[in-house]
């Protein structure tokens, strides 16, 4: 009984801090205290929060190295657009068709190409990744290679706020669950997990389909904030910016992917301003760290109820 | 009927024959020793059977069931549990996280439970964690359960990869050099431990060890194969005096 109060209490707790996060956040955006340049990358940061966790499910917790993250991102963009802007549906209705259908996408494109490894794997995953911006380029009911413009800014701080909640929830439940021990196995030991009962494939598989799927959803919020969307924003670039994420962070670390995603994008927009040596000082920070810290900014641990528990333990 | 029963098994790599006709069969609760020179095809013959290799040809039965053409993860589910000849640990895990994994095939909750934290979840993830705690208890791992795998020293890690195969819930428990890098007081232990764990679990166990103290000590019936091929079969003092087992291992006497 004890153990259900705790339970709930911490629950009550989690609520309580994430609805004040969420209300200074929407208070700040009403009153303008945040402008108009803090408040789009107050965006990014939520967007690509999502990227970078949904990506580290696949590339840091399964262990399969995937190249492919945009493109699944730009059918969530696509088709969430194609519901509202085409078809006149509200925006709830777009991100739930963007979801499954970058989660089908992950499956069509998973089920083949998982049963490579390490390299191999992420060639074909570029490569579809890149066939996806090449079929849209060519699809003139979707602009073609101009793209959708004049999308009607839907996304708003609730939405942002709830996805990115959301997302993270579900990517550390599944994690910190059994079926999440079994995705981490395949990272750990392939051939060991599967003579310990653990159908690998599945996992490997599922853990696609819901990394896609995230994507989907950080695609259907980018296509209704910013405009515009064309197939060259989801190109190799793209993936590779989240993937520096992840690596930055610490593959399989969630924290690590939360960090590294609001360290990218500070930075990114800090630098705006000096487009010469941005990508120069992306590119060295990126050095420094393989050379100081391969593991990432985390490794593979978190920051968490226990450490909180640690630090408040340690203060008493 | 046999509990295991292998017919005309065959297996090449490229020009190289690994397996060259093995038969074998063992009944339930036997405890059965396959033993040979270095390269004669043992480790083979276990990946054979668990389902890492597929066979060119020949049949391997388990419970009247046949095997051949499965997949490893469900040759696990019919009860067949296996350690590695190099330590196969989930290396960056804890100790029990290694144990947990080998208990995921039964998880009694479904994958949105897990998402959605129901109460079934909590009490799923409370059984899997008394069983898995049950079984590093046997093997006297229980207090070092929050360590990482691979910062056990050699013997312990040897026993968690048993630990994590007996967690499977298997009926055979399929041994490769459990006695490896073991120190001789270790080994001893081993062996008891082997034992008991025939009586204690119902086990049949069939083993792979270079340590003849361990083989001769434990095992009822021991299979000799070199070159791929069974040379000698039967309990082991008629292995120990087998003249072709001796020149396997010693080469030919010379005239």
């Amino acid at each position: 009984m004890q153990v259900i109060n705790k339970r709930a209490g911490r629950f009550i707790v989690e609520v309580l801090v994430l609805a004040a996060i969420f209300s200074l956040g929407q208070y700040m955006i009403n009153t303008e205290l945040l402008s108009q340049y803090y408040e789009i990358n107050l965006t990014s940061m939520c967007i690509n929060i999502i990227l970078a966790a949904s990506l580290n499910l696949i590339n840091g917790f399964t262990g399969q190295l995937s190249l492919g993250h945009a493109g699944f991102m730009a059918v969530g963009a696509y088709i969430s657009v194609i519901m509202t802007d085409k078809m006149g549906q509200p925006l709830i209705v777009g991100i739930l068709a963007a979801c499954l259908a970058a989660a089908l996408a992950g499956f069509i494109i998973g089920v083949p190409t998982l049963r490579l490894r390490g390299d191999y794997l992420a060639i074909a995953t570029l490569g579809l990744g890149e066939i996806i911006r090449v079929v849209l380029q060519n699809i003139d009911y979707v602009g073609g290679p101009s793209g959708i413009l004049g999308i009607e800014k839907l996304t708003t701080w609730a939405w942002l706020f709830g996805a990115t909640v959301l997302t993270l929830i579900v990517i550390v439940n599944l994690i910190n669950s059994s079926y999440g021990r079994a995705i981490i196995s395949v990272r750990e030991d392939e051939v060991a997990a599967e003579l310990m009962g653990i159908n690998t494939t599945r996992y490997k598989v599922l853990a696609f389909v819901i990394g896609a799927m995230f994507a989907g959803l950080a695609g259907a919020l980018y296509a209704h904030y910013f405009y515009i969307i064309k197939p060259d924003t989801f190109n190799f670039m793209k993936s590779f910016d989240i993937l520096v994420m992840v690596v930055l962070g610490g593959l399989g670390s969630t924290t690590g992917a939360v960090i590294a995603a609001i360290f990218v994008t500070a930075l990114t927009a800090a630098l705006q301003a000096f487009p010469a040596i941005r990508m120069i000082l992306y590119a060295l920070i990126l050095i420094l760290v393989m050379l100081y810290r391969p593991q990432g900014l985390m490794g593979n641990k978190e920051i968490g109820r226990e450490t909180l528990n640690r630090l408040w333990g340690a203060k008493k | 009927m046999s509990l295991m029963e292998i017919k005309n098994l065959y297996k090449s790599f490229g020009g190289l024959s690994a397996v060259l006709n093995f038969n074998f069969n063992m009944e339930e609760n036997d405890l059965v020793g396959l033993i040979g020179p270095n390269g004669a095809g043992k480790t083979t013959v276990f990946n054979l059977i668990t389902g890492v290799y597929k066979p060119d040809q020949g049949s391997i039965t388990f419970a009247g069931q046949n095997l051949v053409g499965l997949p490893p993860y469900n040759i696990c589910k019919k009860g067949i549990a296996r350690t590695f000849q190099n330590i196969r640990l989930f290396r960056d895990l804890t100790v029990l996280d290694n144990v947990r994994i080998a208990i995921h095939k039964d998880v009694n909750y479904g994958f949105l439970g897990a998402i959605f934290r129901t109460p079934g979840f909590f009490r799923g993830e409370a059984e899997i964690e008394d069983k898995a705690l049950e079984y590093l208890k046997i093997f006297k791992l229980e207090n070092k359960k929050d360590e990482i795998a691979s910062n056990l020293p050699y013997g312990e890690q040897r026993r968690l990869e048993i630990a994590r195969a007996l967690a499977t819930s298997p009926t055979m428990l399929i041994l490769d050099e459990p006695a490896a890098g073991m120190n001789p007081q270790e080994t001893r232990e081993l062996m008891k431990l082997i034992q008991w764990l025939r009586q204690d679990f119902k086990l049949s166990i069939l083993l792979i060890e270079h340590d003849m103290s361990l083989v001769m000590g434990v095992c009822e019936r021991i299979f000799v194969l070199d070159y791929g091929q069974v040379i000698a079969e039967g309990m082991p003092e008629e292995i120990r005096n087998n003249k072709q087992v001796i020149e396997a291992y010693l080469g030919e006497e010379a005239n």
